[in-house]
């Protein structure tokens, strides 16, 4: 705490260091420009604040709490384990602090329609989620392997009133169905608000949904505080896009806090199924962002493969990049194997059944655990709950046993 | 100055609207690409546009989309439609423009791509996802015998249109329509107004007007008050669906180019 160097990123073009920016077609710059006009304006609009706030309170749930792990603690037997419980939030995912915040700015814009697109289906239930509750009309953009891996989401944003359309080019994964989006919105831009479900993008979007998910970070900072007087040691996330783990991180940053996000290593970053952008990627512009990518050596984007449909993504947002360079957050990854354990021992353990990607997060804790010390406080940010994955995590124990 | 906008002034100073035929790289046959391009050429495309593919291509339509996917599985690359330029160019002295998304020029170099473009006879490159906004950070001063061809949108403000006009060289690319390529013009009356209210800002460069163009109709629909016009997914469409010979789709770019000069 005592060297405490005051963290302000981005920069007024939209920079991460080297990495973010705004790379998109001319159609899309006016828009752009138009989002982070209204949304800085918002961003001190006091009114605007206490709004959400009471939203979250009244609607999403918040704060939610920060559970001590007591049987996982004491497994391990090194240093104290908390949760933060975004698994409680409505919708059962972090998501939704980003999606209510979205569809408040929306409505200044004066869109109408909205359009998102998904890839474990969390995005896009909460998307839909806040559509029926403002009256907007939504459609979400989900591939079409995605939409047969978490079909009991599909269902859930079609009775929230969304219509989910199925995205069938390139790998079938978030990464088409976020291409799709973008098409759809250089399409209608008019009308339509695109709410992108992570901290990826074209500047503002990495901003925005960072802002709007850090109040993951600021209320864990409080209730640690309260419970424990101190800051923690450690602090887990899992990182997709990653806008669970700057959410819990931001406010954070460069205190004496180690922060930790964990990848998909998926069969093995030894193989070529994996999602471990920040681990084996390089520099590279894909959705309007400068950052880490996996690529190949032509600047094709590669396939990527996660046992999680949230984690199944070729790049990552540019804060994290910019994070990574900097060494400021040390990024680690697991395999499917290891995060589907992970997820079988906190349901046992704490009674608690973590989403897949969650699940990395908490595997980590076997690589991290040894090396704490008894007076050290972790605390792992349970960014959603497993009911989604349910018949995946059945699928792959079944054939384990 | 710039060869391309020095081309495009002459065709018009004959009375001439200029013709940019976009195609993409390798597609649909590898092996007979440069004779394709020749031959589109001679049928009347006063230039060509060759697009290298990318995995995930933002900006673009279904069509180009698929000929992109397809153009890849049968391994094109950039360092492949340099060769198809260099082979085009030793046959013909019309503009040659590449076009393709950032990130494979970016694992490129593009340094490196701007000094191979302008040996193998390139004479301009168009990135849809290079802004304005962008321009300084990502070409170098390795661009300078290579013109960086930049767009306009019917969302850009007039202010910008005029420092769009400042840094393009080559021409100016009017984006007729919100939306990918290939996609149908939503409003085009709308379209019409856009390209007279933008040809009035634009005094730079020449203008050319490219997004939606499917007919004949379409691009002479423009033509009067533009410098000329591009044509991509309605020509790579109907390469998909044409004889080897490519006889149809031949007589397609004779018809175009007929299309903008009556009147």
């Amino acid at each position: 705490m005592t060297n405490k160097i005051i963290y302000k990123n981005p920069d007024k073009k939209g920079r991460y260091g080297n990495y973010g920016g705004r790379f998109v077609p001319e159609t899309l710059i006016s828009p752009l420009q138009e989002l982070e006009e209204v949304y800085l304006k918002l961003r001190q609009d006091k009114n605007f604040q206490k709004e959400l706030n009471s939203l979250h309170s009244s609607f999403t749930g918040r704060p939610t709490p920060l559970t001590f792990a007591e049987n996982l603690t004491k497994f391990f037997n090194r240093a104290k384990i908390y949760l933060k419980r975004e698994d409680l939030c409505h919708t059962g995912a972090h998501k939704i602090n980003n999606t209510l915040g979205q569809i408040l700015l929306a409505k200044k814009l004066g869109k109408t329609r909205i359009i998102a697109e998904t890839g474990a289906g969390q995005h896009g239930v909460a998307t839909a989620t806040v559509c029926a509750k403002f009256g907007l009309q939504c459609s979400v953009y989900m591939g079409e392997i995605d939409m047969e891996r978490q079909s009991l989401n599909v269902f859930r944003m079609n009775l929230l009133g969304a219509k989910v359309i199925p995205v069938t080019t390139g790998s079938k994964t978030l990464k088409d169905a976020t291409s799709e989006a973008i098409r759809d919105w250089v399409t209608n831009i008019k009308n339509t608000h695109y709410i992108i479900g992570s901290v990826v993008g074209p500047h503002p979007y990495p901003m925005i949904v960072r802002d709007f998910q850090s109040i993951i970070g600021i209320e864990t900072k409080s209730q640690i505080i309260s419970i424990e007087n101190k800051l923690p040691d450690y602090i887990v996330a899992c990182v997709g896009g990653g806008s669970n783990a700057i959410g819990i991180f931001y406010p954070f940053i460069r205190t004496a806090t180690r922060l930790i996000g964990i990848e998909a290593a998926g069969l093995g970053l030894h193989t070529n199924q994996h999602s471990a952008t920040l681990s084996l990627g390089k520099q590279g512009i894909f959705h309007g962002m400068k950052t880490y990518l996996l690529q190949d050596d032509d600047g094709q984007i590669s396939p990527v493969h996660s046992i999680s449909a949230g984690l199944d993504y070729p790049g990552v947002g540019p804060e994290h990049s910019y994070l990574k360079d900097t060494m400021d957050v040390e990024y680690k990854s697991v395999t499917d194997e290891e995060a589907l354990q992970a997820a079988k021992q906190l349901s046992s353990l704490e009674g608690i059944i973590p989403a897949l990607e969650t699940s990395h997060a908490v595997a980590y804790l076997e690589h991290l655990m040894p090396n704490t010390q008894k007076d050290e406080i972790v605390i792992v940010n349970i960014s959603g709950r497993g009911d989604k994955d349910l018949i995946s995590i059945q699928q792959n124990l079944n054939t384990k046993m | 100055m710039s060869f391309i906008s020095d081309y495009i002034i002459r065709k018009n100073s004959y009375g001439e609207k200029v013709l940019s035929v976009f195609l993409t790289s390798g597609f649909p046959n590898k092996n007979n690409f440069t004779q394709l391009a020749l031959q589109i050429l001679d049928a009347g495309a006063d230039m060509i546009e060759i697009g290298f593919p990318f995995s995930d291509p933002l900006a673009d339509g279904p069509t180009i989309q698929y000929s992109s996917f397809r153009a890849l599985q049968n391994g094109v690359n950039i360092k492949l439609t340099l060769s198809y330029a260099e082979q085009i160019r030793k046959k013909s002295d019309k503009p040659i423009i590449l076009m393709g998304y950032a990130n494979p020029l970016l694992k490129y170099g593009v340094k490196n791509f701007a000094a191979d473009a302008v040996n193998c006879g390139v004479n301009g490159i168009i990135v849809p996802d290079v802004p304005l906004d962008e321009y300084d950070d990502f070409y170098t001063n390795a661009f300078s015998e290579l013109d960086v061809i930049l767009l306009a949108a019917p969302t850009t403000s007039d202010k910008r249109i005029k420092k769009i006009d400042e840094l393009s060289k080559g021409f100016l690319y009017l984006v007729s329509t919100t939306g990918t390529t290939g996609r149908q013009i939503q409003d085009m009356e709308e379209s019409k107004s856009l390209v007279i209210k933008v040809s009035h800002l634009v005094t730079k460069n020449p203008l050319l007007v490219g997004f939606g163009i499917k007919s004949t109709q379409d691009a002479a629909l423009f033509a009067p008050y533009c410098n000329g016009v591009i044509v991509g997914s309605a020509i790579v469409k109907s390469l998909m669906m044409d004889n080897e010979d490519f006889r149809n789709t031949l007589t397609f770019v004779k018809e175009f180019k007929t299309s903008i000069n009556t009147k």
